[in-house]
């Protein structure tokens, strides 16, 4: 994963970038697995490795395969500040628990019980499902709408639809390349 | 992409069993790894590979604006609605032991139900955006 990582922030070639990103989720994604988080796994490989991948080719089809790329000078400052940082993150790590330490805080507060009454409260064998869509039933409603939020933005913003106060007006981009056009 | 036979072979032989994984996904969720939000994005890829393959407008043809617009508002209403006949029934939001008479049939219901939900706006969110973006260039 780092090997990748580090290939995308060199290459400058977009459409190797996209598919490396690709490659990089499908990666995280067998890493939630040896996790043995295979819903989020799941959710990983079929949304950050498909869509996404497909989403952002079709962004690069609209726009052009080459970034824009200005060498810099090789600056001392900014690579002390991600080292410094990078050292801070790794010296607060070694207080966490290990992983999959029962007592850890994150697996004593809710989970015990999540586990022992999820099977008689809800009767789902899916423990991950009954968490997601009953206990925090809330949270994936809000999901919900920042997914439906996202759809109207780009509608509103890229759509091509009649625009209903101004009869003979279209809304967005089209619009402006028509008009050009004409 | 009229000229490819094979890829469009292969992709008409291949949309059927992608939305039979969707749907599978989808109503397996309870007892295995899935649920709305994955059986969505896969129900999509079927949509939008057939949109490569034979082209926007072809697609827009089986799935046009109109449609994908009141699914994509049904699919939070669904949710919201589950909710909210929680509230009617009497017990709380999202609370969908009151939906049947035993709790537990009653949390079954509502999480199918709202996990149809969570689906169908996830599918349509993805086809309309991959639409809108791929239709840009005409």
């Amino acid at each position: 994963m780092t090997a990748v990582a580090f290939a995308i922030v060199r290459l400058r070639n977009l459409f190797t970038i996209v598919m490396l990103m690709g490659v990089f989720s499908l990666l995280s994604a067998v890493l939630y697995v040896l996790l043995s988080a295979v819903d989020v796994a799941f959710t990983e490989a079929a949304v950050g490795a498909g869509v996404s991948t497909l989403l952002v080719l079709g962004t690069i089809a609209l726009t052009s395969e080459r970034g824009d790329y200005t060498p810099e000078k090789f600056k001392v400052m900014p690579l002390l500040i991600v080292v410094l940082t990078g050292a801070v993150l790794i010296f607060g790590t070694l207080d966490m628990p290990l992983y999959g330490d029962p007592d850890a805080p994150a697996n004593r507060h809710v989970v015990p019980r999540y586990i022992e009454k999820s099977g008689a409260e809800i009767g789902v064998p899916n423990i991950v499902t009954s968490i997601l869509a009953s206990y925090r039933g809330f949270d994936t409603l809000g999901e919900v709408v920042v997914i439906f939020t996202a759809a109207v933005g780009v509608l509103i913003l890229l759509g091509r639809g009649h625009n209903r106060w101004r009869p003979g007006m279209r809304t967005g981009v089209g619009a402006k390349r028509e008009e050009e056009e004409v | 992409m009229n000229s490819h036979s094979i890829l469009r072979v292969v992709a008409k032989f291949m949309i059927p069993f992608i939305f039979l994984y969707a749907l599978y996904v989808q109503f397996h969720g309870d007892f295995g790894p899935g649920g709305g939000f994955q059986a969505g994005v896969i129900f999509a890829v079927g949509f939008i590979l057939y949109a490569l393959i034979y082209g926007i407008d072809e697609a827009r043809r089986v799935l046009p604006a109109t449609l994908t617009r009141i699914l994509l508002s049904l699919g939070v209403l669904l949710y919201a609605g589950v909710g909210g006949l929680g509230i009617i029934l009497g017990g709380n939001f999202l609370n969908y032991s009151v939906l049947s008479s035993v709790p537990v049939s009653g949390q079954h219901l509502g999480i199918f139900l709202i996990e149809f939900g969570v689906g169908t706006t996830v599918a349509v969110t993805m086809i309309t955006i991959f639409f809108i973006f791929a239709g840009q260039d005409r």
